[in-house]
């Protein structure tokens, strides 16, 4: 970024400046932009009659999609953006995101003690936690015994789980998942021990089904694989349609991933984007994500307001935040998430 | 004219040039782009593991672009052999597919292929107990998956001079002497060529960049260059260096169209010439 030529950066601020005279909205209107479905449908309707902010909310389908966007117009054009915290620090590292002003947003006090000193960013000075939770094995219990304690139960299954396994194809996520059962930290930048890991992802293949982001759980639930490599939220998924499929975290321990709201510079109604953060953060709308998508939340008493049948039910939905904080969180790579990047085309390049 | 080539200059010149530039600088440290020029990203390319992904790449779709010119060419055939009345109905039916997302359609060979999927369901249903055969997630059903979609074009390539041809040409040639499949390898092949080197070059074309197929059908195992490029822009936010692949994949394109377009011309001045002579 250091040797930008002005020129160039010039043209591309002309580009962006175009792009929005022609999208256009009113000045002061809240561009929200998160995942799809990950807030209640209503979340900013119910907003703007609450505080007289107009609000539209727009979705992104990745981190790195929304990131090209703020990255090429420095942030113009949002508010308020829901991203994964590695993503927050980069955009911290750029510059581009706006100081949480916790006088504005007096609901930070609902956020557990632990949410409020994650390793990325503690005190919340330049993120808000929105959702958190970790990464582990989700599988069949009647059909995988014994029931699997490792990574390497992932990576180099029993005899009868051959050919039903997958394994998250995220670039982090899937070396995670090598580096844990390596004993190596989620965050390594050795090139040597990437090499090591990627070698033996490399050998895992030969006993997987495929990679799966997005449909390992009905995978589960269908019987087509028995042991699958996931997110604590989306096991509940399968969980929801056959309780014979449980989560577990391997001995070796497993990742902390949060996702997180932040405020852009370039915003042209930071209070309204502060207030926005605020709403959220409210009990009842910040419970709607754990009640409707089955995502832990870092707040308190969003937490103590669900029913104690949703902790039976989904146990990992009842796992304390002083656990969750125990793992490691997933952090920027900085450089070192190009090496990640070229280890995960070797992996699924290999035949 | 003018219109035309205003059009072609803003859409396909103007953006290609932009993805051709950006593949000279570097990638920024969080993923923008540092305006600092090199060669690195081309060089890139020839690394064995991005070169291996190219001749994977190569491999899959020529096999794919072989099976559907061998399947398209015999259904183009039987199409442009069926009562003249009834063509068109057959060609509607060939192309019907298109009608529904391309994303459907591999969808739906999932759910056909996967291993508790109607395949498996219909052989346990026949007496089959076995473990179910593994389908999915193999070069095969990425394969399949190809020359599934693309079948159409070839059939529609290959359609066109077949239904042209007079059928006099391959009479006079049996009247000559010649057996059946001297004929159709004498007479009948070489005047269709054109057609099946379009098909052929459609098919290579679209699935040595497909990057849905791979994913969908091949359970992400296989990488082809349109994964690449797709990783490059949208998880390791290396524009640069996605865009030199693109570039790549480009010139290719343009060299096999070009290839086609020569050898297509070339075939309407040999049945000009014919038709003077």
């Amino acid at each position: 970024m250091t040797q930008q030529n002005p020129h160039f950066r010039l043209l591309l601020a002309g580009v962006a400046a175009t792009g929005l005279a022609a999208a256009g909205p009113a000045s002061a209107e809240l561009v929200i932009s998160n995942w799809d479905g990950y807030m209640a449908p209503d979340a900013v309707t119910a907003f703007t009659s609450e505080t007289g902010e107009a609000a539209e909310m727009v979705v992104h389908a990745t981190n790195e999609e929304i990131m090209g966007k703020l990255i090429a117009s420095g942030g113009a054009g949002y508010d308020v953006v829901f991203v994964s915290s590695p993503f927050a620090e980069v955009l911290h590292n750029l510059d581009l995101l706006e100081p949480i002003d916790a006088g504005k947003v007096p609901n930070l006090v609902n956020l557990f003690p632990e949410a409020a000193a994650l390793p990325h960013d503690p005190g919340n000075t330049f993120s808000v936690p929105y959702a958190w939770g970790t990464t582990g094995l989700c599988y069949r219990s009647d059909l995988v015994s014994p029931e699997p304690t490792s990574w390497n139960d992932l990576l180099h299954p029993a005899e009868a789980q051959v050919g039903k396994v997958t394994l998250l194809g995220t670039d982090r996520w899937l070396l995670a998942a090598g580096l844990l059962a390596h004993g190596l930290s989620v965050n390594e930048t050795d090139q040597a021990k990437l090499d090591e890991v990627e070698a033996d992802l490399i050998e895992a293949k030969k006993t997987m089904l495929a990679f799966d982001d997005t449909t390992f759980y009905s995978k589960l639930v269908s019987g087509e694989a028995t042991l699958v490599h996931a997110w604590d939220g989306w096991c509940n998924y399968g969980i929801a349609e056959n309780p014979a499929i449980k989560f577990m975290i391997p001995s070796e321990g497993s990742d902390l991933w949060v996702d997180t709201m932040v405020v852009m510079k370039a915003s042209g109604n930071k209070d309204g984007a502060f207030k926005f953060i605020n709403y959220i953060l409210d009990a009842k709308n910040h419970a709607w994500a754990a009640e409707n998508i089955l995502y832990k939340v870092p707040n308190k008493p969003a937490m103590e307001s669900l029913s104690p049948d949703m902790a039976a039910t989904y146990p990992n939905m009842g796992m304390a935040p002083a656990d969750l904080v125990a793992l490691e969180q997933l952090r920027d790579v900085g450089e070192a998430s190009r090496a990640y990047a070229k280890a995960v085309s070797a992996i699924k390049a290999a035949q | 004219m003018a219109p035309a080539l205003l059009w072609l200059t803003a859409l396909m010149v103007v953006p290609c040039g932009l993805i051709l530039a950006l593949g000279f600088f570097r990638r920024g440290l969080y993923g923008g782009i540092d305006y600092t020029f090199t060669l690195e990203n081309f060089a890139l390319i020839i690394d064995p593991l991005y070169a291996g992904i190219f001749l994977t790449s190569a491999r899959i779709a020529g096999l794919a672009t072989l099976i559907a010119v061998v399947i398209g060419y015999a259904a183009a055939y039987a199409i442009a052999a069926a009562p003249r009345h009834r063509q068109p109905l057959l060609l509607f039916l060939a192309v019907l597919p298109f009608w529904s997302n391309y994303l459907i359609r591999t969808y739906a060979w999932i759910v056909l292929l996967n291993r508790e999927g109607l395949i498996t369901q219909a052989l346990r249903m026949l007496g089959y107990e076995g473990e179910p055969p593994s389908m999915l997630y193999t070069e095969g059903a990425v394969i399949t998956g190809l020359v599934y979609n693309y079948l159409p074009f070839v059939i529609l390539a290959c359609y066109a001079p077949l239904a042209r041809l007079n059928p006099e040409l391959a009479e006079a040639s049996r009247d000559l002497g010649a057996s059946a499949f001297t004929t159709f390898r004498r007479v009948i092949l070489p005047m269709t060529l054109p057609g099946i080197a379009a098909g052929a070059v459609f098919v290579f074309v679209l699935s040595v960049g497909n990057f849905i197929t791979p994913a969908l059908l091949g359970g992400g195992r296989f990488q082809m260059m349109g994964n690449l490029i797709y990783a490059q822009f949208l998880t390791a936010n290396d524009w640069p260096f996605g865009a030199a692949i693109s570039m790549v994949l480009i010139a290719i394109m343009m060299g096999l169209l070009t290839l086609q377009a020569i050898a297509a011309e070339k075939g309407a001045g040999e049945r000009r010439e014919g038709a003077n002579g």
